[in-house]
């Protein structure tokens, strides 16, 4: 065993490092994009970057309770903590506050709570303790029951809101099982399902499934003297002509129009910029007109004047664009990557199963944040509303990631104790 | 077995891609690109064009025209000549500091209207010298246009939101139009339109030199729909000049539809008083006349004791309930007497019939017919009740459920009204006698009296009044204004009240307002009026078969009915089913008829501007 240092010599520095980074760059593209002359009080409460601020400290004392407490509480505590944040998203859907169509807010005085990103805490934590558990082996069936009703749960409940980009934040969870042991088959099968469902809405469902039924017609032809090709090539013809039809009834039934068209906007089926395309228009014009290094701290113009729609939440990374330009854009994308790299090493460096699961959820989480939004914002991913991690304005946000980052960071501290 | 090698490969093909992406829209690509000045692209909001509003016969009654407001973004400002700027515009220099302090309040980024509407010589000469001017700009705005000078308080004035009103609202920004009374407010939705916007680059002199990126983020407004509405032009113009010099209201209603021919209110103004920058002040100028109340709707609004025209209803129930046949005969002696109680009458005596007494207005025939009404049941009150249901049966006593922004609901007394009144079951039929002859509690809206004469030119039913018959291209088609609303009266009841309607012209108080050829029927009315002289009423339909027009009106302390309303509606009538005036003595009269001596004062509101 090593000797005993203090508990700040263990924590690791780079990626602590890289989250002030990102949290107060974060608040300054926050101020810039709302910035007044009229109210330069950087501790104006009335103001969002005013607000951020005591956000941000308020992240700092919960950084110190965690620092304080004891890693193995968090294994130990995990179902508890699991079940509080089930309680809070059932609590939302009764008592909860509808803003803009989403029952995801509870209002406490004049505190507000999303519960969806504290979800994603208990979520890691139970995932992470489940998968950590002796003889759990995800390369069989009977062990793949329970973490999928442990991830169901909270996204059926996020689904109810309805919020559809928190719920499709968990999905970055097969990361985690694929880590686990998942056969890596699952996930060529998901990518190969994304792909169908895109062919289906590129080309409609019947001209595809003729193609499909074409390609098995000739694999037969081919292999057609193995006897044990055919079962899985015709199960798997027929899975995916099924997956066609499905994906084309849901997306003409089910998606609500608003869905549809951010769907086809970004497949390039459909040119709107009045109204779904104006906010993807907007946001390039304001990064693009970043150039190469930017218009210069608080000098942007096209996010202050209000082209940009949720110019300090879901579309913030346009600030850094226009601000800071090219440089500045590539170095917090870098900065990003950065962090996840460093957590990936954490987390292998891991002796205890859990807190290695837990720091892939971690990895995960943050990941499918930061790959999704800022896809959005430069026009490669539909529109969805989730915010991008330590950078967007939002308490509930930023106190959810801070948690879960710090509370893997204090794994990480006190792994040669939890062996 | 280590399996992060997929983490990794995710991290590279994200670093990768949006790498190019960005290299792509921040570098390669010039379509993002604004010029090197930050300031070289503006974007100015495109008000759409407010939707026309066209009679039914397709003349235009309310257009648009063209201003321009003198635009300001602070933070773009650079220090300038306010002498140069002052003298160019005709304003003091107070003005530009005062309102410049406004503007940076309101946000030193976004562009606040520093002076309104523009007079086209004012903004020929700024445009040359707009270049001094940085941060200034000018925004074509669109205000509205009356071709004729007629129908103010029906089609209603728009004016700019207020901050209240884009609380509740928002899809309104500061200096956006809104209806704010008469058509533009209950059609406000569809005549709005959607603003659109436009980009512009303007050079280092603040010129606009083209649109930005060809225009491709432009969005085009969208203009607002176009509306036909129900009125007919000829006569809400021809009942409006009539109407000079006098107060009051006419409502005409097409009964096969209830669609509103004329609402007509007077005192009124010019509806072009009330566009570009004179607006202000002419408005608080109308505001202000409490006297005239030139922006009062008195044809939706004025709360009137019916008068004589009532006791057609009284006729109506009486026959329907049984209490008197068309053949019942009461004998008048200069009036109806119950006890010490006794009701004038100016009819000519004797007995008579209910056709005749309704062509003489007989008060003891319509007294004693009420009495019998409320004495045909058990009580006071079970009678009281049946009447003011049937009353209720005609719109009056609520609202009507117009596509009209405003209204009143008049008053039907009831049974309970009543036990309040007279704190429990003491009263009698004689206590109510004055419901008898359409006085005391008892009023109406010029607009329900219209639809009562409606209903009883339909022989016993009538449709929701409403003054709009077509958005844009398509008929309106709420199914409430389609469906009948039936009365609780017989139709076979209505005959005989017609004819002594059609007497009243004939032989009876309107005699002086006959027309040979028209078959009209009609009935005057004298509203007692306890703060001055009495109100001259007057309903009428015509023609007697398959009637085409329903009028009600009153002139305020016009004495009697015979006096102003009956020779004015005979006059409305014959206008719209001949087009034209056969009796130009009559017409002179009624032009010139100024009651202001009546008043102590002109009818007409003295404008500023």
């Amino acid at each position: 065993m090593r000797s005993e240092k203090s508990w700040f010599g263990k924590i690791d520095t780079i990626t602590v490092s890289l989250y002030l980074f990102l949290v107060l760059f974060g608040w300054m593209n926050i101020y810039a994009a709302v910035y007044n002359e009229e109210f330069g009080n950087i501790w104006d409460t009335s103001q969002e970057y005013g607000k951020q601020l005591l956000f941000i400290l308020t992240g700092f004392v919960l950084i110190g309770l965690i620092l304080l407490s004891d890693a193995r509480l968090y294994e130990f505590l995990s179902f508890p903590i699991y079940l509080i944040t089930l309680a809070l998203l059932a609590l939302v859907l009764v008592a909860g506050k509808e803003i803009g169509g989403n029952k995801s807010w509870l209002i406490i005085g004049s505190f507000s709570l999303q519960p969806s990103e504290l979800a994603k805490v208990g979520t890691a934590l139970m995932i992470s303790r489940y998968l950590s558990l002796k003889n759990v082996d995800l390369a069989l069936w009977r062990y793949r029951w329970i973490p999928g009703i442990l991830l169901a749960i909270p996204v059926a409940f996020i689904l109810l809101q309805p919020d559809a980009g928190s719920a499709l934040v968990f999905t970055s969870f097969l990361l985690v099982f694929y880590r686990a042991g998942l056969p890596v088959h699952y996930l060529y099968a998901g990518a190969w399902a994304i792909a169908v469902v895109v062919l289906s809405l590129l080309f409609s469902a019947p001209n595809v499934s003729i193609a499909f039924g074409a390609i098995g017609l000739i694999g037969l032809w081919l292999n057609g003297r193995r006897k044990k090709f055919w079962l899985p090539w015709l199960v798997g013809i027929g899975l995916s002509i099924s997956l066609l039809f499905a994906a084309d009834y849901i997306f003409n039934e089910v998606l609500r129009p608003h869905q549809q068209t951010r769907i086809n906007l970004i497949l390039g089926l459909e040119d709107d910029p009045r109204n779904a395309g104006y906010q993807t228009a907007q946001s390039l014009i304001a990064i693009g007109s970043g150039g190469f290094s930017g218009k210069g701290f608080l000098n942007g113009t096209q996010t202050k004047f209000n082209f940009v729609p949720e110019q300090s939440t879901d579309y913030i990374f346009c600030t850094v664009g226009e601000e800071w330009g090219f440089l500045g854009s590539v170095f917090t994308l870098l900065a990003f990557l950065g962090l996840l790299a460093r957590l990936v090493i954490l987390a292998e460096r891991q002796k205890n199963a859990f807190a290695k699961y837990y720091g892939y959820s971690v990895v995960s989480i943050l990941f499918i944040h930061v790959a999704v939004n800022l896809g959005m914002t430069i026009g490669l991913v539909p529109v969805i509303g989730i915010p991008l991690p330590f950078f967007s304005y939002g308490g509930s946000s930023l106190w959810g990631f801070t948690l879960l980052l710090f509370i893997f960071i204090k794994l990480d501290a006190q792994r040669w104790q939890m062996l | 077995m280590k399996r992060n090698g997929l983490f990794w490969f995710l991290f590279a093909a994200i670093g990768i891609l949006y790498t190019l992406r960005l290299f792509t829209i921040q570098i390669l690509d010039p379509q993002y690109k604004l010029s090197a000045d930050n300031n070289a692209k503006r974007i100015v909001k495109i008000y759409p064009p407010r939707g026309f509003i066209y009679d039914r016969n397709g003349e235009l009654l309310v257009a648009n025209q063209i201003a321009y407001d003198l635009m300001v973004i602070p933070r773009q400002t650079i220090r300038f000549d306010t002498l140069k700027l002052s003298q160019l515009l005709r304003i003091d220099r107070k003005y530009i500091r005062t309102e410049l302090t406004k503007a940076r309040a309101y946000s030193p980024y976004k562009a606040s209207v520093f002076l309104k509407m523009l007079t086209v010589d004012d903004y020929a000469r700024l445009q040359e010298r707009l270049h001094q001017f940085k941060g200034f700009y000018v925004q074509r705005r669109i205000l509205r246009h009356y071709p004729q000078n007629f129908g103010a308080n029906a089609f209603g004035f728009i004016g700019e939101v207020n901050e209240s009103f884009i609380e509740e609202h928002p899809e309104y920004e500061m200096g956006d139009l809104v209806g704010k009374t008469g058509i533009e407010k209950s059609y406000e939705e569809v005549l709005k339109g959607k603003a659109g916007v436009k980009y512009v680059l303007v050079n280092n002199h603040n010129r606009e030199m083209g649109p930005y990126m060809e225009g491709q983020f432009d969005l085009p407004p969208i203009p607002g729909e176009d509306l036909v509405s129900t009125l007919d032009a000829r006569l809400q113009s021809y009942g409006e000049l009539l109407m000079t010099g006098k107060r009051g209201s006419i409502v005409a209603i097409e009964p096969s539809t209830g669609e509103i021919l004329a609402l007509i209110t007077t005192p009124s103004y010019d509806p072009n008083a009330l566009v570009g920058r004179k607006r202000s002040r002419n408005y608080s100028a109308l505001y202000r006349d409490s006297i005239n109340k030139p922006l009062y709707d008195r044809g939706l609004l004025a709360e009137y004791p019916p008068g004589s025209p009532f006791k057609l209803l009284v006729a109506l129930v009486g026959l329907q309930t049984g209490a008197i046949t068309e053949n019942t005969v009461f004998s008048c002696h200069h009036g109806f007497h119950y006890g010490s109680l006794t009701v004038g009458c100016h009819c000519t005596g004797g007995p008579m019939a209910l056709r005749t007494a309704i062509s003489k207005s007989c008060n003891n025939y319509f007294c004693t017919s009420y009495k019998a009404i409320i004495e045909h049941f058990p009580t006071a009150q079970q009678g009281m009740d049946v009447w003011s249901n049937h009353v209720k049966s005609f719109g009056l006593g609520r609202f009507l459920g117009s596509d009209l922004p405003t209204g009143r609901k008049g008053f039907v007394p009831t049974t309970d009204y009543y036990n309040r009144v007279y704190n429990g079951t003491s009263w009698r039929a004689v206590t109510t006698i004055s419901n008898g002859i359409g006085q005391g509690e008892l009023v109406v809206t010029p607009l329900q009296l219209a639809n009562m004469t409606a209903a009883i030119a339909n022989r016993g039913h009538w449709f929701i009044p409403h003054i709009v018959k077509k958005i844009g291209k398509q008929k309106v088609n709420n199914p409430d204004f389609f469906k009948p609303q039936r009365t609780t009266i017989n139709p076979k009841h209505f005959q005989v009240v017609i004819d002594g309607m059609f007497d009243v012209f004939e032989i009876g108080t309107g005699a002086g307002s006959r027309l040979e050829g028209i078959e009209m029927c009609g009935k005057t009315g004298t509203a007692e009026n306890p703060h001055g002289q009495d109100h001259s009423i007057f309903v009428a339909f015509a023609p007697r078969n398959n009637p085409k027009i329903a009028i009600a009106m009153i002139v305020e302390n016009g004495y009697w009915g015979s006096r102003w309303a009956a020779p004015i509606s005979s006059l409305l009538i014959e206008k719209y089913l001949r087009d034209s005036i056969s009796r130009p003595d009559m017409e002179r009269r009624m032009i010139e008829g100024d009651l202001s001596g009546e008043y102590g004062m002109s009818v007409k509101t003295r404008l500023p501007l």
